[in-house]
């Protein structure tokens, strides 16, 4: 019997509007990809742009000075990252032991019904908004530790806000660090108890060295998510018309985040004069290039741990 | 032939030695060391709810549902957080028809279509990296981009500033499309292989395989993911900041049609937070309290409806 038909490679290659759906959903769906690399291109250019347009306008002497005022073309950026380091420093001194040790027990130490309640808990905490966390700071936070423990007299302090961004800062270290802890191989938990050690010789001496890439990461996450926390240092840190270089913890004092707040918010009535509202950009390009920096680390440190097991 | 009589003392030494001491004294206090610190932190978080709560509940008991459904005003006892509610959630509308199909097809893009191509690399590296990035610096690119640059588009006539809903639900949706993307590639890749041969087998083209198959199984994960991501820019304050949202009180002109709503001014639940916390606490603390609560009640019920979904959804294969 003869064939009637023969195959051709159209046949093969099916039918064309399906060909074509096919390569438009392919073009949308690579657009939408591609518009990611679009925001953060923008994002570089809209902050180097307008930093640069900021930087060549004023007088560079104008960096250096007593403090950040703004208005009066004070400029002391140092200020700034002085005010950010401490409320980091203070918020990973609370963060670091409350996070690490939250993981440590959620993944070597917990039973499985403990886990199931405590672990959804820690994340309602991660779900709380960080204004909220900023009014906890400036009304329980400061009077209660800040002036009761540590002496502190004024309304605003830098550490009531760096123990509020802490608080903020402990689901990420905690979950972060708890994941690389349970991607070390069961194995090597059960060769230490196989030569007779206990739990806490191998949470300690197995567990955590197997995953302390992870746990820097961890740490160097929290730090960065430390330094670009704003709305707590804003309700909670004071000084928002600008502020002296301070390196004490227990008075007011300006960060980075909390001179770019309120500048935007227009607290220190700066709307109308340009250099004062435009050094935000400036301030901005310091915070980005901080954060990315740290994050650029921390993945690093992530995949070493990924690459190992 | 001789039998070795082990002495009384050795048999209560080797007796002694395999079993151990019964409680490793040091092990426990070591264990509930760590439990402490555990639930130091949920404390804290006890302690937060119980203050707003505690600090709130007068408002809610003198005025009730008025303080939900009063507009902002100068005076504390008249102020409430409608506007604010009304405009989180045309914000979160915003976000939700921006981000979620964007960052769900680049997700998709990036799972089921890419190559291991050094473009797709740095693309995957670069989505990272923008969540990382911190929210107040989404807020000074939408300054720039659509406040500034844009402000045909965002502002009232064309003319004026473009502090307006358009740029801050844009603004919002830039800042959770990392987010959104990450997500859904974690589900996607959860989905098992076997279930696209499935469809590759009987002649799926490769949108087809996503489609019926592969983005049903996920979808779970990604509603979840997708619901997540809409209560952290449902909370999120900072950005709003900077692409002005009002810290002020205002009130909304009759009349508009709904463009114009949306170019006019406009505030946000968290931004309300914000601007009482910096008034008198004597006054308007119980107000702040009681906008924390709207807050937190609204993101509770976000969570919850996301979890629903899932338990909804969920198949098993």
């Amino acid at each position: 019997m003869a064939v009637d038909t023969t195959l051709t490679f159209a046949d093969l290659r099916g039918d064309a509007r399906r060909r074509r759906r096919e390569a438009l959903v392919r073009w949308l769906l690579r657009g939408a990809a591609v518009f990611s690399l679009v925001v953060s291109v923008a994002i570089v250019l809209a902050l180097v742009g307008e930093a640069f347009r900021w930087l060549t306008g004023i007088d560079l002497a104008w960096l250096v000075g007593d403090g950040w005022f703004p208005r009066r073309s004070e400029f002391d950026v140092l200020t700034l990252v002085a005010g950010t380091m401490i409320v980091s420093a203070i918020a990973i001194a609370v963060a670091a032991p409350l996070g690490l040790g939250a993981a440590v027990y959620l993944s070597e130490f917990a039973s499985p019904r403990i886990r199931r309640i405590l672990k959804p808990m820690l994340e309602v905490l991660a779900g709380i908004p960080s204004v909220v966390l900023g009014y906890f700071a400036l009304t329980v936070i400061q009077p209660s530790i800040v002036q009761d423990v540590f002496g502190g007299t004024s309304a605003f302090s830098l550490m009531a806000a760096g123990i509020g961004v802490g608080i903020l800062t402990i689901p990420l270290v905690a979950s972060v660090s708890e994941d690389a802890m349970h991607a070390v191989p069961d194995a090597l938990r059960e060769a230490a108890y196989g030569i007779g050690a206990r739990r806490r010789t191998v949470a300690m001496q197995v567990v955590v060295p197997a995953s302390v890439s992870g746990i820097v990461a961890a740490l160097i996450l929290g730090l960065s998510r430390a330094i670009g926390e704003t709305m707590v240092v804003a309700i909670a840190a004071g000084a928002t018309g600008g502020g002296l270089r301070t390196l004490n913890p227990l008075g007011p004092g300006q960060t980075m985040t909390g001179a770019i707040s309120s500048l935007a918010i227009g607290s220190d009535q700066v709307q109308g004069s340009t250099f004062a509202f435009d050094s935000l950009f400036f301030v901005g390009l310091l915070l980005f290039v901080m954060t990315f920096g740290l994050n650029v680390i921390s993945e690093r440190f992530v995949r070493r741990v990924r690459r190992s097991y | 032939m001789s039998t070795i009589v082990a002495s009384d003392e050795v048999r209560a030494r080797v007796d002694r030695a395999l079993r151990g001491k019964r409680t490793d004294v040091p092990g426990r206090v070591f264990s509930t060391v760590l439990l402490l610190t555990l639930l130091a932190s949920l404390a804290v978080l006890g302690v937060l709810l119980w203050t707003t709560v505690d600090e709130a509940l007068p408002v809610f008991r003198e005025r009730g549902w008025d303080f939900v459904t009063s507009d902002t005003s100068s005076l504390a006892s008249r102020a409430g957080v409608y506007q604010g509610l009304v405009g989180s959630i045309i914000l979160i509308g915003f976000v939700a028809v921006i981000a979620l199909p964007a960052g769900i097809a680049a997700a998709v893009y990036l799972e089921e279509y890419a190559r291991d191509t050094k473009l797709n690399r740095i693309l995957i590296t670069n989505i990272r990296n923008l969540a990382g990035v911190p929210s107040i610096v989404y807020g000074i690119l939408g300054l720039v981009g659509f406040v500034q640059t844009l402000r045909g588009v965002t502002g009232p006539g064309g003319g004026q500033l473009g502090l307006s809903y358009v740029s801050g639900g844009a603004t919002l949706a830039v800042l959770v499309m990392p987010i959104v993307i990450l997500v859904t590639m974690e589900a996607l890749r959860a989905v098992p292989r076997s279930i696209r041969e499935g469809a590759y087998g009987v002649g799926a083209t490769r949108w087809e395989m996503v489609r019926s198959h592969v983005l049903p199984y996920a979808a779970p994960g990604i509603f979840t993911g997708a619901i997540l991501a809409l209560a952290r820019a449902f909370g999120e304050t900072a950005p709003l900041l900077l692409v002005g949202a009002t810290t002020g009180f205002f009130s909304n002109p009759s009349g508009q049609n709904a463009l114009e709503v949306l170019q006019g001014f406009y505030t946000a639940l968290p931004t309300l937070v914000y601007s009482w916390s910096r008034l008198p606490r004597g006054d308007w603390g119980p107000n702040v309290s009681a906008a924390i609560i709207v807050l937190l009640v609204t993101i509770l019920i976000v969570n919850a409806v996301a979890i629903l979904l899932r338990n909804r959804y969920e198949r098993k294969w």
